[in-house]
């Protein structure tokens, strides 16, 4: 379904990812873990086409399309769907009209006809309703003075109306308390299907005890460094990420670029 | 200070039609109007004639250009006896027939027959401005011309010196008026320097609360000028909306000026929407003369091509314990300019002043030209003032999220730019003016191209 190969992207002549190899299969949920600044949220931006990000190196296919190639509303309308770490505020944007706008393009880019404006609320409450989130928020500005948990319910609330085959979840789990947690990840768990697949992105355990990875990976200085089974993030959890980087370093003859140590 | 420059050559010296205008009007009037209107017109005309219309030497009138109305062929605009425009003609400006109180004038008469058969309602006192001037209506004679400052700016004391149509409003004390005052200024003429100088004074007795709209329109496209003086007296308590919306012709020339005067405890709010005229300057100076005022100035302009709009804004904290709070939007496409001046000035006994103002603008193009300005003159010590003025392109966060969701790249900017003008829009609490500016925005930046 998405396979990233020897992916390098730099931010303003900052060289971010250095070199990172993926390959996702469907039905399967991936983990991303790694210490702040590590490059998470940089691949996640990539995927999704943000433009500030330079690629400079490598390949993502996405179900046999050249994802680099195509506009952020293209890799959208195809199936790709990110929760942003840091949702945006749109002030003046109406929340139900710009969700229905954008289901509506999914919809055409699938050849479905444009579900009418009964129809599209109807299922608009039903996920609402699924993430416990109050229905004000419909006539709300998009995102414009939601609580931070608001915020990411919201995102988790997009995907699930959206229908992505690929959704990327970045920390959506920070900054909720456990009962949102769980609402999320039930939000998350009613998409799991054979035919899609997840990226999740996070700092904690505790997400990955309610979505079951099936493969965890450990994001370093712009690359993996380690892949493992759901008990790495365990692993993690519990000692932290020193051992890892250790081993790294003694396996690496080229040392990552002055980060080591630094954190 | 307004000074009309020695240099000649860069006046176009042609203010004589406007004089000529006013000596028909004088000489057609005399007798018949009560005298003190005479003298306030001569005093007006002899402001003018100190003043001549600005040059961009001054201060004031530094981005805009009067010039091309100094050398209008100045007329007044009913002059010819173009035939009435039909009610339903008029019904797109009547925000989908909106309940209102409606005062409709075609190319600056007062035309009963497309008004509102009742001018006057439970708590409000409304004449056409001739009929209360041939009434000599005592109220208005107390208030007319008393705020407006004809010695400082040209274009006042024009209006002053031509002082004959448009509205006087008193609404009447601790009385709430459901219904919008609705003054709806039509061009029906298309003739080349067709000029009306329309005079509004609305009274705001003690404790009341009403909403007046004034709107300027045109059924066709002409080279016209609207001088307009609008002159607010707020009593104690009082709270008033005005909100001005300018959709004329865009080769119109249009100038309007809002003094305000507020009493204790009394709170203005202005909506200034400007998106027609090929130049369109407007003044708002509110002047907040007692204890605990409140003013809210909201605006929006959207202009493109040629199109020059600039709003000065004064205002006046004279006495402690006011607040005010300015917030103006602006759009810019091709080789528009905009000009924002807000002056604040806060007098040395204006202690507790807040104020706050922001100007923001979106220049859709790279030739669209933007001088903003805050002018913050503050005397007193224990005083809250803010000012931001930002220019520039849409937040790429912002496009890039609608993107990210399936949105297309042009949708998303339109979608933008919509709600940058929403956000001024959304302010104005009547809520047909609203639908129709929304949807007015909404053509404008929302239809797809070609549709
Ligand atoms: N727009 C930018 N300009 C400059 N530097 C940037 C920019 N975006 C990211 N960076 C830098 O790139 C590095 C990687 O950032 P990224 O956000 O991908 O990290 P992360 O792994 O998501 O971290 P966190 O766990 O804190 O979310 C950081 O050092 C960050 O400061
Ligand atoms: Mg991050």
């Amino acid at each position: 379904m998405l396979e990233i190969k020897n992916l390098h992207a730099q931010v303003e002549g900052k060289k971010i990812l250095k070199g990172l190899n993926l390959t996702i299969q469907p039905g399967e949920v991936h983990a991303i873990m790694g210490p702040n600044g590590s490059g998470k949220s940089t691949l996640a931006q990539v995927l999704a086409g943000r433009d500030a990000y330079d690629v400079t190196e490598g390949k993502v296919i996405y179900n046999g399309l050249d994802l680099l190639d195509m506009e952020p509303e293209e890799r959208a309308r195809a199936g790709v769907f990110l929760a942003f770490q840091y949702p945006v505020e749109i002030p003046g944007v109406n929340s139900t009209y710009f969700l229905k706008a954008a289901f509506n393009e999914v919809r055409k880019h699938r050849g479905e006809a444009e579900l009418d404006a009964i129809d599209f609320l109807n299922l608009v409450k039903e996920k609402m309703k699924v993430l416990e989130l109050p229905q004000s928020l419909l006539n709300r500005p998009v995102n414009e003075g939601f609580s931070g948990g608001e915020k990411k319910r919201n995102e988790i609330f997009q995907m699930a109306v959206l229908d992505p085959k690929l959704a990327i979840l970045d920390e959506t789990d920070s900054g909720l308390d456990i009962d949102a947690l769980r609402l999320v990840a039930e939000g998350v768990n009613k998409l799991k299907r054979p035919d899609n697949a997840q990226l999740i992105i996070t700092h904690y355990q505790r997400l990955l005890d309610y979505i079951v990875p099936d493969f965890v990976h450990v994001l370093y200085d712009g690359r993996i460094i380690k892949t493992g089974e759901k008990r790495l993030a365990l692993d993690l959890e519990e000692r932290g990420y020193d051992w890892l980087l250790a081993e790294y370093r003694s396996q690496t003859t080229e040392t990552p670029s002055g980060l080591v140590g630094a954190r | 200070m307004t000074m009309r420059p020695s240099t000649e050559g860069v006046v176009t010296g042609s203010d004589d039609a406007f004089l000529a205008s006013y000596e028909q009007l004088e000489s057609r009037d005399h007798g018949v109007v009560p005298p003190w209107l005479i003298a306030l017109r001569r005093a007006g005309i002899a402001h003018f004639g100190e003043l001549g219309f600005p040059t961009t030497e001054d201060e004031e009138w530094r981005f805009t250009n009067v010039g091309a109305i100094a050398s209008l062929p100045t007329h007044p605009a009913h002059s010819w006896d173009n035939p009435q425009p039909a009610a339903r003609e008029l019904e797109r400006f009547t925000f989908g027939q909106m309940p209102s109180i409606r005062l409709v004038f075609i190319d600056g008469c007062f035309t009963p027959s497309l008004s509102s058969t009742e001018l006057s309602a439970e708590g409000v006192e409304i004449h056409s401005l001739k009929n209360a001037l041939q009434a000599n209506v005592d109220w208005v004679q107390g208030h007319l011309g008393r705020y407006s400052g004809a010695d400082k700016n040209a274009f006042v004391a024009l209006n002053t010196a031509m002082v004959e149509e448009g509205a006087a409003i008193r609404i009447l004390p601790n009385r709430r008026i459901e219904k919008p005052i609705h003054l709806l200024f039509v061009f029906n003429t298309t003739q080349r320097g067709a000029s009306i100088h329309p005079r509004i004074l609305i009274v705001a007795e003690r404790g009341s609360d009403a909403r007046v709209l004034e709107s300027y329109e045109c059924l066709q496209e002409g080279e016209t000028f609207t001088n307009v003086v609008t002159e607010i007296v707020m009593g104690e308590g009082t709270r008033l909306e005005h909100c001005r919306l300018q959709l004329e012709s865009k080769r119109a020339f249009h100038v309007g000026t809002i003094h305000a005067h507020q009493a204790r405890s009394s709170h203005l709010i202005t909506h200034s929407i400007s998106l027609g005229a090929k130049l369109a300057r407007v003044n708002i100076n509110p002047v907040l003369d007692a204890e605990g005022c409140e003013c809210t100035l909201n605006g929006l302009y959207v202009v493109d091509g040629g199109q020059l709009v600039d709003h000065h804004t004064a205002i006046h904290h004279s006495k402690p314990h006011c607040n005010s709070h300015e917030f103006y939007h602006g759009i810019l496409d091709g080789k528009a300019q905009a000009v924002f001046n807000g002056k604040i000035f806060v007098r040395p006994e204006a202690q507790k002043t807040d104020a706050k103002q922001t100007n923001r603008n979106l220049l859709l193009s790279d030739e669209a030209t933007i001088h903003t300005k805050p002018q913050l003159e503050i005397f007193a010590d224990d005083v809250k003032c803010t000012h931001g003025a930002t220019v520039g392109q849409l937040q790429d966060e912002a496009v890039f999220y609608l993107r990210s969701r399936g949105i297309g790249k042009d949708a998303a900017r339109r979608m933008l730019v919509h709600a940058f003008a929403s956000d001024i829009i959304n302010r104005i609490s009547i809520e047909p003016v609203r639908t129709e500016l929304d949807q007015i925005m909404f053509d404008l930046f929302e239809r797809e191209p070609g549709v």
